[in-house]
């Protein structure tokens, strides 16, 4: 019971980096018709803020210590943070613990700007092209992100910790009645899945009991009609292109601690996000997340090892062989509409 | 009235078969030369095949730095390095033979298909007369496999599985890294006296060439010493998050989780499975350890305070202190200010070793030059004396054992040394079980004649 406990935990937290990333790309396939082949990569970004501000808050200036010397034999040279030389070294400590939650006040407006400039610059221009088309822009968009990404921050996943305070692991067990000791999870994963509830429940209140909300979701189901109404339905589409990035750049900066960021992250998750997002249904947004926790959890489940000793391999392949039962069966996916994609 | 030999069907046909000659690859074409890529002009040129591009692309960058640096130690440019060092003298700093060094380079992107692509590039097209370079097992069993169809030297880079210079050795090929057995070997007695005798081990194991040798050779060496193995289970290479398969081990009944990861992979599975409370965990009676039976400095900076007190093994380390360490260390640094890794120490020495048996066997004839490397005893390049031994064309050296540091100074000390384990404690049989037994052979040298 306990292993089956671990695994639904498991799920749960890789369904939330799902969701949260099939959330956006099906909320922009939703609005503006575009299959954006670009959303890991934002995800990615999101997380190599997250590496920026730990880079800002480690900025140094070099000190001599003549009681020490480098590996070459020299006066070893220690780097004195900046802020810890400002602020005393408490305060410069506290700030650079806590850079990966300080990080979602800057990943807001960074995602905002990117997600901007790429609807504004490239994307827009694919609206009424072919499928085909946007993905191949989008997907080439994708490769030249990662690799400016590795360009400035090399190719080896770089370390960036939770706080102290979420460094260690939480005795879940004791709390659903366990021994001590059995059901032990990382504080941080926790945290992550109740950011993830917290972020979708935002993001569906917004879409539901706003005005904007309220247009755009008109929008979505008629385009043309709420145009004619005289409301720029364009300009909303892109500020929801933004919403989207902005929600992939966070779930980027969160998942850090759990995963060291490297410059192909967002291309792993992205794959796996489409197969998701076809899941649930195309253009989709409660599909989507549904989708999520699902494909999380049997992910999880298949990685047992009891599982995978009766059919070895499955691990790797059980999120496509769902996704092939359920596209036989519901070729919508799991909440999808008539007419969407079948033109 | 004269008449034209010429005809339609014959113009054709010799046009036909000129363009087939031209569009036939030098590999193939190689008859006038006495082997594949004879130098005839003023330089000879190397191959330097390293991940530019993937996930391995760092340490592809380092090794670029040490094969440079040894092409201007072989043309007498800087210091000299280790050439001051070095047993043999048959090198004088003058290039090779008279001849120039240069070299070009090819991306491998640890894909073996992309490493072949790039290695038969620069074979044919640039003429290349060994290739060096690399920092997997896959793409080094795939590339030692083309060098001797193509007749020509591969000197292997940072590659560890057993099968290099086991099942799949070639006689075209030489390795100078240690390998997966040789860790065993060397961390065996060390987690002995660290963690006893009466230990279960869990282990956590790529799911590819070097991660299945890895796993075979430490729970070899693990069950000598009376561990027991409690389980073995493979993870996808690059899988990200191991949380599925970490959370097993806990109420596994194991105390010892060992993860037969390396690179990004070993940083991520490492991380985890201390969030997960591994490190503070108590199994048996025992505190839970791990063990990461393979490190790189690249790792080991990527893998942060985790890595503290994790025993491991490399095939060496710029803290050792003999000369040949302290030239090369030196020279590295002055040039790139930062020490060099162990891919990189690899990659640099195979380039010296090769320039120094083409100039002993005063031939860039590659069965000359692997007559000159087989059985080959040299020391002054780090880890005391080394033999290339003849039979399978693997370096055998001391290893070392190595641990997380508890109180690094710098990004580059995250790793202390714990022993030099002495060569005759990780020698095996060239017949070894492990390395194909006696099925297992090099093969005939081909020199693409």
């Amino acid at each position: 019971m306990d292993a089956i406990i671990l695994q639904i935990l498991n799920g749960l937290d890789k369904g939330s980096a799902y969701a949260l990333i099939a959330l956006g790309l099906t909320l922009i396939f939703g609005t503006l018709g575009v299959v954006n082949f670009a959303h890991g990569a934002l995800f990615m970004i999101g997380a190599f803020v997250a590496v920026t501000l730990q880079r800002v808050f480690s900025l140094s200036y070099d000190q001599v210590d003549p009681t020490k010397t480098d590996f070459l034999g020299n006066p070893l040279v220690v780097q004195i943070p900046y802020i810890e030389s400002w602020f005393g070294p408490e305060v410069g400590h506290w700030l650079m613990d806590w850079s990966v939650p300080l990080a979602i006040i800057a990943a807001i407006p960074v995602m905002l700007i990117v997600g901007f400039v790429m609807e504004r610059g490239l994307i827009k221009h694919f609206y009424k092209r072919p499928h085909a088309d946007q993905i191949l822009v989008t997907f080439g968009l994708a490769i030249v992100l990662q690799e400016l990404v590795k360009y400035f921050f090399g190719a080896n996943p770089i370390q960036t910790g939770a706080p102290d305070a979420f460094a260690g692991s939480m005795d879940f067990g004791v709390l659903l009645g366990f021994d001590p000791n059995v059901i032990i999870y990382p504080y941080w994963r926790l945290v992550y899945f109740g950011f993830a509830a917290l972020v979708l429940g935002g993001v569906f209140a917004f879409l539901q009991f706003t005005t904007f909300g309220m247009v755009v979701r008109a929008g979505m189901a008629d385009r043309e009609t709420v145009g004619l109404l005289g409301i720029n339905i364009d300009r909303r589409f892109t500020l929801m292109f933004g919403l989207a990035a902005a929600v992939a750049g966070m779930a980027g900066v969160m998942y850090t601690p759990i995963l060291a960021p490297n410059y192909h992250m967002g291309m792993d998750f992205l794959v796996l996000s489409f197969v998701v997002v076809v899941v649930g249904g195309m253009g989709s947004l409660p599909g989507a997340v549904a989708a999520g926790f699902l494909l999380g959890i049997l992910q999880s489940f298949a990685s047992m090892n009891e599982i995978k000793s009766l059919i070895p391999g499955i691990d790797q392949v059980i999120i496509y062989l769902v996704a092939i039962l359920i596209l036989l069966t519901r070729p919508r996916g799991l909440l999808g509409r008539a007419g969407v994609m079948e033109d | 009235m004269s008449k034209s030999n010429f005809t339609r069907r014959g113009l054709l046909k010799t046009g036909a078969v000129t363009g087939a000659g031209l569009a036939m690859p030098t590999i193939f074409t190689s008859g006038a030369m006495a082997f594949t890529n004879e130098p005839t002009g003023d330089t000879v040129t190397f191959g330097f095949n390293v991940p530019q591009t993937g996930p391995y692309a760092d340490e592809g960058l380092d090794e670029l730095r040490a094969q440079e640096l040894a092409i201007e130690h072989i043309n007498g440019m800087g210091d000299g390095g280790m050439l001051n060092t070095f047993s043999s003298k048959a090198l004088g700093g003058d290039g090779i033979m008279g001849k120039k060094a240069a070299f070009v380079t090819g991306d491998t992107q640890t894909k073996s298909d992309a490493a072949r692509a790039s290695a038969k590039s620069m074979i044919e097209k640039d003429g290349v007369v060994m290739i060096n370079g690399g920092s997997s097992s896959g793409v080094a069993v795939a590339v030692q496999g083309l060098c001797q169809e193509a007749g020509i030297i591969f000197m292997a880079g940072l590659t560890h599985s057993n099968d290099t210079t086991g099942k799949d050795r070639k006689a075209n090929g030489f390795r100078h890294f240690f390998n997966a057995y040789m860790s065993g070997a060397a961390l065996a007695p060390v987690l002995k006296n660290a963690y006893g005798t009466d230990r279960r081990a869990y282990h956590l194991t790529a799911d590819y060439t070097w991660g299945w040798t890895q796993q075979e050779s430490i729970q070899s060496a693990t069950e000598a010493l009376g561990w027991e193995t409690v389980n073995n289970v493979m993870t996808p290479v690059g899988a990200g998050d191991f949380s599925s398969y970490i959370t097993p081990v806990l109420n596994s009944g194991a105390d010892v989780l060992i993860l037969n990861h390396y690179g990004g992979d070993m940083i991520n599975s490492l991380t985890q499975a201390v969030q997960f409370g591994l490190r503070d965990a108590q199994a048996n009676g025992k505190n839970f350890e791990i063990v990461v039976p393979l490190y790189s400095e690249l790792m080991a900076a990527g893998a942060g305070e985790n890595i503290k007190g994790v025993y491991g093994s490399m095939n060496w380390n710029w803290q050792l202190t003999d000369p040949g360490t302290q030239a090369f260390v030196k020279s590295f640094g002055e040039k790139y200010g930062r020490p060099p890794s162990n891919s990189a120490h690899t990659c640099y020495v195979q380039t010296l070793l090769y320039a120094d048996a083409v100039t002993r066997a005063g031939s860039f004839n590659p069965c000359a030059v692997a007559e000159a490397l087989e059985g080959f005893e040299f020391d002054g390049m780090g880890n005391g004396p080394v033999l290339y031994r003849a039979e399978d064309h693997q370096c055998f050296k001391d290893v070392l054992v190595m641990k997380g540091a508890d109180n690094p100074t710098t990004e580059y000390d995250t790793l202390e040394i714990v022993e030099q384990t002495p060569v005759s404690q990780v020698t095996y049989e060239p017949n070894h079980p492990m390395f194909g037994g006696d099925e297992a052979s090099l093969g005939e040298c081909n020199d693409g004649a």
